[in-house]
């Protein structure tokens, strides 16, 4: 698993990337509410806005964490956006993601320098 | 802003793991560890405890007339023992702010917004002078929920004998506490008003009670909104009248035209025409047909036209419903209920349909 700054995970299966944000951002947001996804076979460049979550509290965007195209998303989650909150780094994932250039995700976090990270 | 105020449960807060936030000039608990959706629902079908501290406290020792001459509202008919809902407003008949006022017999004991307290004080003080003492060695609580009257009362057993908007003055093992059967959930409940150096012991022997758990601002900003219950700087402005607002039914009859003492508060020449006439623009509920929250200043639409015809003032998503509410001024010929407008989030138009608030229906013990 990879970590971004923006507290998302990646999992790396056979060059597709399924993303999902962590348990401390699930817990930072509060209760989510709503979630809106992109349509499957979008081209996303990194840092586009390509999730909208909402929370009790507030919207956030969440961001493409590399260059590549859209190939599956959650439809559980909006449905139950819920689930996002009970497993995060699980049933919660948003949507897999094709890598233009697998090795944009060399440079990110491991699972302990991500630890270090959130403090 | 200044220095952030605490509130005396300040410590408490923090033990409890309250999630700490600046609102208002305070440091207070926007949520603590159950989360704003599971304590909501639990001040729905238990008890909540809310730490109001940060409002202001206001003691009042004039006659009836002279508050009369601030607030559009029968003050002269309240009797002692009883609280009502008041507004002060201003000379454009915009509204300063609301607020509880109850008859202590020779005082009358208010309860302000505390973005608005030094404003509201300053005003009272203009017109009162020595009248008003703002009261600062006093916490105030709020227990809200279907279980407030028996958890209170197996510490203040005659607080089951009030209803809803009595007030008393009542001994206790915390000392004197000032109690009003109130609140702002929707639900029945009550404010407390308690000796500073007695509320964390009295917050803590409320939340030894497996029926009472501490709520913070999130879940009390959602609860109002279900109950329609209005807010300062968002529903109500000083640019926003009564009838804009939607808070026109707080008008006493004996105030309005024709009324024994008619008119006499700042702004009654624009405020008492627009109860008979109309307002321009009226407060209404929205329920969003999709998932998506709307929120506080998104701008509002006809369908499928570029006319904007409102604002949201509060909006977010309604535990208890299970779907986002929103509460918007509106032109008043779009405001009939099932009218559908179009609200704007993030660019895009989301239609929602016109209701009448509240969303639910409250509990109040009258």
């Amino acid at each position: 698993m990879k970590y971004t700054e923006e507290h998302e995970w990646l999992l790396d299966e056979d060059g597709i990337v399924t993303v999902g944000i962590t348990a401390h951002a699930a817990e930072q947001l509060g209760d989510i509410v709503f979630v809106e996804l992109p349509d499957p076979e979008t081209e996303v460049s990194k840092d586009d806005e390509v999730v909208v979550i909402e929370s009790v509290k507030a919207a956030s965007d969440i961001l493409a964490p590399v260059d590549g195209e859209i190939v599956e998303v959650n439809e559980a989650i909006v449905a139950e956006p819920s689930k996002i909150n009970e497993d995060p780094e699980g049933e919660g994932w948003f949507f897999k993601i094709k890598p233009a250039d697998p090795s944009d995700m060399d440079d990110m976090m491991d699972e302990a320098a991500y630890k270090a990270f959130i403090g | 802003m200044g220095e952030l105020k605490r509130t005396a449960l300040f410590d408490l807060h923090e033990r409890l793991g309250g999630k700490i936030v600046a609102f208002a000039g305070w440091e207070l608990p926007v949520q603590y560890p159950m989360g704003v959706m599971k304590e909501h629902l639990h001040a729905r079908e238990a008890a909540g405890l809310f730490d109001v501290s940060h409002m202001g406290q206001v003691i009042v020792r004039a006659d009836a007339a002279a508050l009369e001459a601030l607030m559009p509202v029968d003050v002269a008919g309240l009797a002692e023992g009883r609280q009502r809902y008041g507004l002060f407003t201003n000379a454009t008949g915009g509204i300063m702010d609301d607020l509880m006022f109850a008859n202590r017999g020779d005082h009358f004991f208010l309860v302000v917004n505390a973005a608005n307290a030094e404003a509201d004080i300053a005003h009272l003080e203009s017109h009162l002078g020595d009248a008003v003492e703002p009261i600062t060695n006093r916490a105030l609580l709020a227990l809200q929920g279907p279980k407030a009257a028996d958890a209170l009362a197996e510490i203040i057993p005659s607080v089951r004998d009030m209803r809803f908007m009595d007030v008393a003055v009542l001994d206790s093992a915390f000392g004197a506490v000032w109690v009003s059967r109130s609140g702002y959930t929707g639900d029945d409940g009550f404010e407390i008003s308690v000796p500073r150096d007695q509320a964390t012991a009295f917050a803590e022997t409320l939340l030894a009670n497996d029926a009472v758990a501490p709520i913070g601002l999130g879940a009390r900003d959602s609860l109002r909104m279900e109950a329609g219950l209005p807010l300062h700087g968002h529903e109500m402005t000083e640019e926003t009248t009564p009838k804009t607002a939607g808070v026109g039914w707080a008008i006493s009859k004996s105030r309005r035209a024709g009324g024994a003492r008619e008119g006499g508060f700042p702004g009654s020449d624009v405020i008492l025409p627009e109860l008979q006439n109309g307002s321009a623009q009226t407060t209404v509920g929205l329920l969003p047909e999709g998932r998506a929250p709307v929120r506080d200043g998104a701008p509002v639409f006809a369908p499928d036209s570029d006319r904007q015809i409102g604002i949201v003032t509060s909006g977010g998503f309604a535990p208890s419903l299970g779907h986002p509410i929103s509460i918007a001024r509106i032109d008043a010929d779009h405001a009939a209920p099932e009218t559908v407008v179009h609200a704007e989030v993030r660019g895009k138009r989301l239609p929602a349909r016109v209701t009448k608030l509240p969303f639910r229906p409250s509990t109040f013990k009258r």
